[in-house]
């Protein structure tokens, strides 16, 4: 077909009156909008080729770039919307699977939004928390039935491994391939100074990065990439990788193409060869399979370290985790439907899969009922984006959260959702070296220490606000969230009362 | 002495340290006005072959041979800085031919420029505000 | 310690400044036979055509005696050199003693014997103030110049008349202009830029006979004009140090710091002989850099102090109407030679190294090349094909961008 029936999603307006022909913009976009037409001496843009980045409008010095939604519509139909129309004519060109990345972008509901935090007054005091300490340390691990001392005082009762965490936050899983070298280095440089952690993925673990190992999660995913016994032994915990709420039920795919110099040593393939992780791990039919892999792990790193299973937030995951927790595993980490992806099939990313907040609400209430919350911590991901969604979490029954979308904000991602191709104007989702050293460790990790940080001041307000002065005393105390706007069935899920009851 | 160091690890190539340079160096006030359909004169300049790409500015070397060359005395370096004399210099070429780096360039106004780090611009080189990417440093070393 | 530096220019100033940076302490003498504040002596074809004057032609601000503790002695002129007595005699009778002394003397316009030169009225050199003065008194707007001699001096002092006078003739003995920096090809270029403006160049000719206003040239044809300049060369001023039993040769004899063959004689500037490291051989560096940067050497050694190793070489930047043109080195070896509308480029290497080069029109970063000449930097060390088409660091790798750039040190 010679001609296509799509049209660009964006316009690029360019004020000639601030535009001084530098010429930074063309340089920055690796998708090549931007070009200078020297004969006529004006710069030109093929918005067919924009992503809507932002790359040219942050660094353009005289600020006279803008992008907008291109305004060409058509016809209104609430059923057929345009999305959906171009997503039909994309694949009436392609014959191919829609590819998207990052977090579910459609308007399911988001019970953060809809849920209320409580606040002391009069009769319970409100806590200052520059004035009083606030204990926002974690430990993240099967925690004894009963404790059990000598008359000296000392612990008798035998401590399985711990995760420790100074805040209850982690970055979660992007692996190196599907991030960059410098976007790695960063999150791990920013773990190591927060007291947090941040996980390889499944892309094996750059032998630069081994220093930061005390702050560092390994993954063990269904590919297998990357796994040898250093590696193992190199982390502080190891994630076992079920699910990934972007795309639940799917493996993975990363391209040969990207399977290229270090990424291919560090994942232990040839380079080239597309790193295919099957959709389930080939060894892995049941629980008492998994239990086989986690002590499998177990084993091999001496007990010493906590074993994380990792699972998308599905249907039945009340079960699910029931079934991890006698697994044998010391955490259980569930991601939630709009979870963040470096690539998936579009309508996975957006129709499979149930909201965090419902899954971890149900999740804990079943470990609760069964006796068994004790015996493993409970880690959530999925869309956390601000301190306030941390705080829910928690007092839904989380003992701590994964954050990824919102730490590659802070490196500068603009939430453009083209991880896919490879070509992030960003520096973060390539593997190009011209674009790799766009991310600068120097300015993103501690762009990422002031997020948390900050997150870590906001969290210790709100618990100061309810009178509570730790993360341990506000974990499933759901007497401090109310919903609004949510109806009985939703309120019950989240097992919280409606705001003025 | 606080000097700009250039880290071509991180430099994108981006060209904005020229354009800042430029711009500060032109008494404008908005950078659209100083530059609009301006060819620039920057004292910054990156050199960019396609696969390596850093700035180079004036290094204020301790034994300078612009200063030394200089035919008029334009040229003069204190307190570790070298800075020209717009109004002495008489364009005659002797320190393009001097410097080692290629940092002293024709104003195109019959005299010379080259990087003073700003000393008369707010005393922290623009070229290093505007790095996006802390490939110029201004640091003590 | 008594310091006595016969000279004011470029080489002069340098051990003053050297002299200081060790010894701020030592009585400096300062003794120079014309009566000006220290000025650049290549600015005088500037100050003819108005782009400087003579305050902004000083080579040092108006308070540099005063700020470096030295006496001046202006008018006078040294006549003769007692080394054994640690003494030089001025014109005037008056004996200077010292403990070292600098030969700073320069050097003299060189005008070959013609004929009847002496009956030619208004007969200027082009070398100091004095001369420019002269001949700007003698200008006037009809005024037909011949200048004798399309060197430097002669094609600069063509310049600086240019608008000022009626027409302006020059003519050499060699086949072209600038035939000591350029080769034929570059200098054709410089030469249309010479006729585009006007000025009429004769090549490979020589005045038989002068007469009044009129010049019968070798090649038979006569030439009027009214006013002579004669640029056809310059000598140094050795005479003093060989006069009081110093070796010269053709210039003066000096060490690595300066020294003569006389105990506590030192010389710099136009007057010595320089070690050329583009040719590895002796010669006359009449450049301003080189006198500045000897006499600092120069003066830094008179004071006891060390001074630091020099590497000279020739190297001109001319501009000529508009036209930059850069040179240095030695025009020997292998040739890389490239060619536009606008610009000429020629490199010349042999051994390994960069020896010399011409640019003419775009001498953009032409230092680079210079250093390359200068540092003698093994080819086989830089990316060379990628410096001959553009001088840029590039070429020479990222360890040595890494330390002169990011300050890193290993």
């Amino acid at each position: 077909m010679a001609f296509t029936l799509l049209f660009p999603d964006f316009d690029i307006l360019r004020d000639p009156n601030r535009c001084i022909k530098c010429r930074v913009c063309e340089r920055q976009c690796a998708n090549e909008v931007h070009q200078y037409d020297e004969e006529h001496d004006i710069m030109l843009a093929d918005e067919n080729k924009c992503v809507d980045c932002q790359r040219c409008v942050t660094l353009c010095p005289t600020k006279a770039l803008r992008i907008c939604e291109n305004e060409q519509v058509f016809r209104k139909n609430a059923n057929w919307r345009a999305q959906t129309i171009k997503e039909i004519y994309r694949q009436a060109e392609s014959g191919g699977v829609l590819l998207s990345s990052m977090g579910n972008p459609e308007p399911f509901p988001v019970y953060w939004d809809k849920t209320l935090i409580n606040a002391s007054q009069v009769t319970n005091p409100s806590i200052d928390p520059l004035r009083e300490p606030m204990e926002t340390k974690v430990f993240l691990g099967k925690k004894p039935e009963m404790i059990e001392r000598s008359a000296d005082g000392t612990l008798k009762t035998e401590l399985t491994p711990q995760l420790e965490l100074k805040v209850p936050l982690m970055f979660s899983a992007m692996s190196f391939g599907s991030i960059s070298y410098n976007a790695h280095k960063s999150l791990a440089m920013a773990a190591t100074e927060l007291g947090i952690c941040y996980n390889t993925g499944e892309g094996g673990l750059h032998e630069d990065f081994y220093q930061y190992g005390k702050n560092t999660i390994v993954q063990v995913a269904s590919g297998r990439f990357g796994v040898h016994k250093g590696y193992l032994e190199a982390g502080a915990a190891i994630e076992i990788k079920m699910g990934q709420g972007a795309k639940p039920g799917i493996g993975g795919h990363l391209p040969g193409t990207k399977i290229v110099g270090e990424v291919s040593r560090t994942r232990m393939i040839p380079e080239g060869s597309d790193a295919i992780s099957p959709a389930p791990h080939h060894d892995i039919y049941s629980i008492e399979d998994l239990r086989q892999l986690v002590y499998s792990l177990k084993e091999a790193t001496r007990y010493a370290k906590p074993i994380i299973v990792k699972v998308a937030a599905v249907h039945n995951i009340a079960a699910i985790a029931s079934g991890i927790a006698r697994s044998g595993a010391d955490i259980i980490a569930i991601d939630g439907f709009r979870g963040g992806t470096g690539a998936a099939p579009t309508r996975i990313r957006d129709n499979v899969g149930i909201p965090i907040e419902l899954a971890l609400a149900s999740v804990d209430a079943r470990l609760r009922e069964e006796g068994i919350r004790n015996s493993v911590s409970l880690v959530v991901g999925g869309s956390i984006r601000s301190s306030a969604d941390v705080v829910k979490a928690i007092a839904l029954g989380a003992d701590a959260c994964y954050i990824a979308t919102a730490a590659l904000l802070a490196m500068g991602c603009h939430l453009c959702r083209s991880c896919q191709a490879g070509k992030c104007n960003w520096g973060i989702a390539t593997q190009q070296p011209d674009l790799v050293k766009r991310v600068n460790p120097d300015i993103a990790a501690p762009r990422l220490v002031n997020l948390i940080t900050a997150w870590g001041h906001e969290i210790k307000e709100l618990l100061g606000g309810m009178g509570i002065n730790s993360i341990e005393a506000l974990r499933g105390n759901r007497l401090m969230l109310r919903g609004i706007g949510l109806n009985e069935k939703e309120l019950s899920i989240l097992g919280i009362a409606h705001a003025g009851e | 002495m606080k000097r700009v160091y250039v880290n071509e690890e991180w430099c994108l190539g981006c060209r904005l340290c020229e354009y800042h340079c430029a711009f500060a160096n032109s008494g404008k006030t908005h950078m659209a006005s100083a530059l609009m359909n301006v060819k620039i004169r920057p004292n910054i300049r990156v050199e960019d072959d396609g696969k390596v790409c850093y700035a180079v500015s004036c290094r204020h070397c301790e034994e300078p041979l612009c200063v030394t060359s200089c035919i008029t005395g334009a040229l003069t370096r204190e307190n570790g800085v070298i800075t020209i004399d717009g109004a002495r210099c008489v364009g005659c070429f002797t320190c393009v031919l001097s410097c080692p780096y290629g940092c002293v360039r024709p104003t195109g106004q019959g005299a010379m420029q080259k990087c003073e780090l700003c000393l008369t611009n707010g005393g922290v080189p623009r070229c290093v505000i505007g790095c996006p990417n802390n490939a110029i440093v201004f640091e003590e070393r | 310690m008594k310091y006595v530096i016969i000279g004011n220019s470029a080489a002069a100033v340098g051990a003053v400044e050297g002299l200081r940076s060790v010894d701020p302490e030592g009585a400096i003498t300062l003794v120079s036979n014309e009566t000006y504040h220290t000025y650049s002596r290549p600015l005088i074809s500037y100050l003819l055509q108005g782009r400087t004057d003579r305050q902004r032609m000083k080579y040092r601000p108006d308070d540099f005696y005063e700020t470096n503790g030295c006496r001046t002695l202006f008018g006078r002129t040294a006549v003769k050199l007692e080394p054994e007595k640690r003494s030089v005699l001025l014109d005037d009778g008056t004996a200077l003693t010292y403990d070292s002394l600098l030969v700073a003397a320069g050097s003299s316009p060189f005008v070959p014997p013609m004929a009847g030169l002496e009956s030619v009225e208004k007969h200027f050199s082009f070398m100091s103030l004095d001369d420019a003065n002269a001949l700007e008194q003698a200008l006037f707007p009809e005024a037909r110049v011949l200048i004798v001699g399309a060197g430097l001096i002669g094609l600069k002092c063509a310049e600086g008349i240019f608008g000022r006078v009626g027409k302006i003739t020059v003519l050499d003995l060699a086949a072209h202009v600038l035939p000591s920096i350029l080769d034929e090809a570059g200098a054709a270029l410089v030469q249309r830029a010479l006729e585009s403006k006007g000025v009429d160049f004769r090549p490979g000719v020589s005045v038989k006979r002068f007469s009044g206003g009129s010049a019968e040239l070798a090649d038979g044809q006569a030439l009027a004009f009214d006013i002579l300049v004669t640029a056809v060369g310059v000598r140094p001023n050795a005479a003093l140090v060989r006069d009081a039993g110093g070796e010269t040769d053709g210039g003066i004899l000096v060490d690595d710091k300066m020294r003569t063959t006389l105990c506590g004689v030192y010389a710099a500037g136009d007057c010595v002989l320089s070690h050329d490291l583009s040719c590895g051989s002796a010669r006359i560096l009449a450049i301003l850099p080189n006198a500045y940067s000897g006499g600092f050497a120069a003066g830094t050694a008179m004071a006891g102090g060390e001074p630091a190793p020099r590497r000279t070489l020739p190297m001109n930047a001319i501009g000529l109407f508009g036209l930059h043109i850069a040179t240095a080195g030695s025009y020997t070896g292998e040739v890389y030679q490239a060619q536009d509308a606008e610009s000429y480029k020629k490199l010349f290497y042999s051994g390994g190294v960069l020896r010399g080069y011409i640019l003419i029109g775009d001498v953009d970063r032409a230092g680079i090349y210079t250093a390359l000449i200068r540092e003698q930097t093994p080819l086989s060390q830089i990316d060379f094909p990628a410096v001959c088409r553009e001088p840029s660091l590039i070429a020479f790798g990222r360890a040595y961008r890494d330390e002169k750039l990011a300050g890193k040190k290993d």
